[in-house]
């Protein structure tokens, strides 16, 4: 790892300020995917400001039909949060499946979305359940924040500070581990909300995180495991790599839609 | 006896481990230490035009930067093959030379082109990526069939087509005429996947140099360092014997990634001279899985004939083994003499042939990894024995019934004498364990479930301990493979125990203990192994190829049958008695039949103070010896494997492994399964989860474990073990050796219940779900689960 200056803000204003006065700044979280990045050189900051000094970055509160989770709330903490739990057990649920212990009490929810990793669990359930994104300038719609591969609608130095999510009638989210990963190969996150269907996929695009529009359709109108046969899924835009090729990925989003379904209820 | 021969005692190390006070070569720091960082090619084929190292060289803290040329001057020897092999032809082998450092051309990925030192590692490696190396690539061959092609990338100059050997054993006229006749031939197209060893512990080394006695000791991850010794005496010319000290303290695994003398321990000694500094260099896990020795990596075709009764007539196997770019210390044994050897299995065939051709490819070298070569042995058998069962309609525990051998010993035609088995007896043992006769109830509940189940076997037998010396020389070995040991009674009575093997994770000071406190009675408390110093220990062969308990224990052994004679000497002489009335018990030294008697300690200090000693003895109590087995030792198992396979995603549960295994004596029954569970886990890692990939220009695909899957506890069952046991004839212990077996026996019989769960054979390591289910897609369903 190069040499690099650390700051620890305890205010969103103290962190914006770290941001502008460093050569190049990289916002911190849990550092699952970031220190990595560092240590094999990929990425080379002058500068970290780590945001979990941040009053209120991990709290997690609700509020009618709609939670609020902290941006630097961690993958363990919304697992087992009784706030996540009541409005979308689905979510807590997903939480609770992404990598290992060690991974689950550093990530932050956070941290996963800026980085939106095409195999991340997270984005397919924000995505799926039409989650706000807000960061300190304003609040994004999760249509428009995963806007392809490890890219978002983020502008350079803008903090997540929470992402609010209301209650779906139904939620699930299958999980297809990539063997060597546990990634998502092919994650479904299926949502039955007041306007139809979502179905968002991740681990399978080439662009990242997607919505499946064959598949909305099919559940908008009958809401069963079953209504998942008769959907097309291509494998036009599906990566292929040694573990997975495109074909065996569509293949996989059907199974895991309709397991999704049958989990839902 | 509760701490003797077959007593289940808690591994004394583990408390060290387990509280992380274990002593590793990355825990050493020495005065005046400075670090070592590598500069290594990111192509996997290039002539190197240039080094310009002026930039790192500029940093401050940085000491200095070596390349390959400089270590060539200096008169640093080129990396050795231990086994000369010879081909079918009898011109020897051709194999490329291979230097700790890249001089004019690199081979792979990963190869080491300079050294960096500098005052701190992150410095060193920051400066590594500071030296500049001007690279012209040249073209690449990864895969071993590809390189045999015309017109294929040449390694080098002096190997025609990249062709090592093609090396032949048994009779191919004698195989042919065998299949000629036969009423039914299985064939089989078999891949061994390539595996990647991935010690939890990285290779490590830490080189002192110390120039007033022009003296040096190396530190490092090795499970032999006499043999690293005397490889970097003999042939590297790094500091004569006497002048060189080697040490491997606590080591975590090895798996034989660990026997080799790599590269970088050989450039750090060189670098420590060169410096006046100690040389630290410790690979990160990226670095491992670029330069520890692979394994496997077969291609093979195989023909077995079969009369009309079942029984095997001929068998004909065709084998491409990739050696990589390099061949490293055992290459050349692995592919040919501990798996050509092994084409016999359990089973009563006259005819067997087997030729081998060994490849040259840009690719890491590959060398012998748990089991080396004999678990690609089983699986061409197994994988075999399995399919023409099911070709022929018949039962495939009946098939291997009708073919067993029976009586021993028994000389196979591929070399090897089996002294010892009972195969129907593990075959019966395994059944019975697995429940087969209740599987066709669990294949029909299973299918309720939508779940395809299917159950597999693998008869496996492995020949271990590696020796003897004479028998291994005849083969091309260049070392002797017997090993030594002293035992050293001190004047209180305790004792110590110098061995030549070292652990990494197998307990040898508990096991050893358990032996010699089994011999004379005494507390395992009053007994220390010590190992793994060439300034302490005599000599040593070290720990591979299951060969501790084979043929270290045993020297040990011989030791103590010195030290027991002496003991009776003194004894008799003191308590004025017949030495043949001497018996040695529960720590004393008694007159048989009286109440005479000497406690152990009284004998050691009678010896030490030599005041009353019979005439002409000399005093002291401290033994050596040699041991140098008469055959190899022969394990043996049957493994039963089930499955069950979601047909929609191809994802395979193992739901149940039975693993009935022939060891002979066992000396601490928890130690030998916990060496099961290792074993079946890492093949159950090669037939599932593991396999290295290169792409086509020789560019390392899984480099990390982001792609390269090992085994975790959940991939895998709770174990059902069971024993059947014949004693080893060749040792006094009886002992036959397990550490390899597990990764031997497992890998077909994983393969065996899948294929037979999903109805084609057509599926190759590692069945990952994405193949599985590209399998069930080619057949269909089976009917069951439709
Ligand atoms: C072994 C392992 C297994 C894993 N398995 C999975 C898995 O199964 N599924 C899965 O989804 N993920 C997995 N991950 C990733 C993990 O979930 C991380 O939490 C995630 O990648 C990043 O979160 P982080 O808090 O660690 O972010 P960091 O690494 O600290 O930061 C990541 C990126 O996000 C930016 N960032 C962080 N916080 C903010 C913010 N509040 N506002 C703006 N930008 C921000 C950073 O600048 C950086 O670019 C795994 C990681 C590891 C190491």
């Amino acid at each position: 790892m190069y040499a690099v200056n650390y700051h620890k803000p305890a205010s969103i204003e103290d962190a914006v300020a770290a941001i502008g006065g460093a050569d190049e700044a990289k916002i911190l979280a849990g550092g699952q995917t970031l220190l990595p990045t560092m240590k094999q050189h990929l990425a080379a900051p002058s500068d970290v400001i780590d945001i979990r000094g941040i009053g209120g970055m991990t709290d997690i509160a609700v509020r009618g039909d709609t939670v609020t989770i902290g941006a630097a709330a961690t993958h363990a903490a919304v697992a087992g949060s009784n706030e996540v739990g009541s409005v979308c057990p689905a979510l807590a649920a997903l939480a609770a499946g992404i990598g290992d212990p060690a991974v689950r009490h550093m990530g932050t929810i956070g941290g996963s979305i800026a980085n939106n990793d095409p195999a991340a669990d997270y984005p397919a359930g924000l995505l799926a359940l039409g989650a706000t994104i807000v960061t300190n300038n304003r609040e994004i719609a999760a249509d428009e924040f995963f806007t392809g591969m490890f890219t978002t609608a983020l502008e350079d130095g803008e903090i997540i500070t929470a992402i609010n999510v209301s209650a779906p009638g139904k939620a699930a989210y299958a999980k297809f581990r990539n063997p060597a990963s546990r990634y998502a190969m092919v994650g479904v996150f299926v949502a039955k909300t007041g306007d139809g269907a979502r179905v968002a996929v991740t681990g399978a695009g080439e662009d990242g995180v997607f919505r499946h529009d064959g598949l909305e359709q099919a559940l908008g109108t009958n809401w069963s495991p079953d209504a998942v046969d008769a959907v097309a899924v291509s494998a036009d835009g599906l990566m292929s790599d040694i573990h997975a090729s495109a074909d065996y990925r569509a293949h996989l989003i059907k199974v895991m839609a309709k397991r999704a379904v049958a989990a839902a209820g | 006896m509760s701490e003797g021969i077959g007593a289940a005692v808690k591994r004394k190390e583990d408390k060290r481990f387990i509280t992380g006070r274990g002593k590793y070569t990355d825990d050493i720091r020495m005065e005046n230490q400075a670090y070592g960082a590598f500069v290594r090619s990111p192509h996997a084929h290039a002539e190197i035009r240039g080094i310009d190292a002026t930039a790192a060289l500029a940093m401050e803290g940085v000491i200095a930067v070596h390349t390959g040329p400089e270590l060539k001057e200096d008169g640093i020897g080129d990396i050795i093959t231990g086994w000369a092999i010879h081909s079918k032809d009898g011109n020897p082998m051709n194999v490329g030379a291979w230097n700790p450092m890249a001089t004019a051309r690199v081979r792979h990925v990963g190869e080491p082109v300079a050294i960096v030192i500098a005052e701190s590692q992150a410095l060193a490696r920051l400066a590594a990526e500071a030296v500049e190396v001007d690279y012209e690539e040249l073209p690449a061959v990864a895969a071993a069939t590809r390189a045999l092609e015309d017109g294929a990338p040449l390694l080098h100059d002096n190997v025609p087509g990249n062709l090592i050997f093609d090396w032949e054993i048994g009779d191919e006229a004698a195989a042919d005429a065998g299949l000629a006749g036969a009423a039914h031939i299985t064939e089989l197209d078999i891949v061994n996947n390539r595996l990647a060893p991935n010690a939890i512990e990285p290779r490590s080394a830490i080189a002192v140099y110390n120039d007033i006695d022009d003296h040096y000791t190396l530190y490092t991850t090795s499970q032999n360092p006499h043999v690293a010794r005397l490889v970097l005496s003999a042939f590297y010319n790094v500091a004569p014997e006497h002048k060189l000290r080697v040490i491997a303290p606590d080591v975590g695994g090895g798996f034989g990634s660990k026997i080799y003398i790599y590269p970088e321990e050989i450039t750090c000694l060189w670098a420590s001279m060169k410096t006046g500094r100690s040389v630290k260099w410790t690979s990160d896990r990226s670095e491992a899985f670029m330069t520890d020795a692979h394994a496997r990596d077969h291609v093979t075709k195989a023909r077995m004939g079969f009369d009309a009764d079942g029984k095997i007539v001929g068998l004909k196997v065709n084998t491409v083994a990739n050696i990589g770019a390099y061949a490293s210390l055992f290459a050349t044994a692995t592919p040919t003499y501990l798996y050509g050897t092994l084409l016999s299995g359990q089973y009563d065939i006259t005819n067997v042939y087997c030729d081998v051709k060994a490849v040259h490819t840009n690719t890491v070298p590959v060398d012998a990894y748990r089991g080396a070569g004999r678990p690609e042995a089983t699986f061409v058998m197994e994988r075999l024995m399995e399919t023409a069962a099911r070709e022929m309609g018949m039962d495939p525990a009946e098939l291997r019934r009708r073919n067993f051998i029976t009586e021993f010993p028994h000389q196979t035609p591929v070399i090897m004498t089996y002294d010892s088995g009972d195969f129907h007896a593990l075959l019966e043992k395994g059944q019975a364990a697995a429940d087969v006769a209740g599987f066709a109830a669990r294949k029909a509940e299973a299918a309720s479930r939508g779940k395809l189940r299917g159950i597999g076997y693998s008869c496996y037998i492995e020949a271990c301990g590696i020796a003897p010396s004479k028998a291994v020389g005849s083969l091309g070995a260049g070392v002797g493979l017997w090993e030594s040991a002293e035992v050293r009674v001190n004047p209180v009575g305790t004792i110590e125990i110098l061995t030549g093997s070292h652990a990494h994770g197998q307990g040898h000071e508990t096991t050893f203990a358990q032996v010699v406190s089994d011999r004379f009675g005494l507390p395992m408390d009053n007994i220390t192994i010590v190992h793994g110093d060439t300034d302490k220990v005599q000599m040593g062969m070290g720990t591979y190829g299951s060969r501790s308990g084979a043929v270290g224990m045993n020297a040990i052994v011989k030791a103590m049958d010195k030290v027991e004679a002496k003991v009776k000497k003194i004894a008799a002489h003191t308590l004025e008695a017949s030495e043949d009335d001497i018996v040695i018990e529960d720590g004393e030294v008694k007159v048989a039949g009286t109440d005479k008697k000497m406690a152990w300690h009284e004998v050691g200090l009678a010896a030490y103070t030599a005041h009353n000693l019979p005439d002409g003895m000399e005093p002291g109590l401290k033994e050596g010896a040699f041991y140098d087995p008469t055959n190899f030792t022969f394990p043996s198992g049957t493994y039963i494997c089930e499955v069950e396979v979601d047909p929609e995603t191809g994802v395979v549960e193992i739901v149940q492994f039975t693993a009935a295994d022939d060891f002979g004596t066992v000396i601490n029954p928890m130690i030998v399964e916990g060496q099961v569970h290792g074993g079946v886990t890492q093949g159950i890692g090669q037939a599932l989860l593991e396999n290295v990939v290169y792409d086509e220009d020789g560019q390392l695909i899984t480099g990390s474990y982001m792609d390269y899957c090992m085994p975790r506890a959940d991939d895998v069952p709770s174990y059902v073990l069971e024993h059947s046991t014949t004693v080893a004839p060749s040792n006094p212990l009886g002992v036959k050796g397990c550490g390899e077996a597990g990764a031997i026996g497992s890998p077909p019989a994983v393969i065996n219940a899948i294929t037979d769960a999903i109805g084609n054979n057509n599926l190759t390591m590692p069945a990952t779900p994405q193949k599985v289910w590209a399998a069930i897609q080619e057949v269909g369903l089976p009917q069951a689960a439709e």
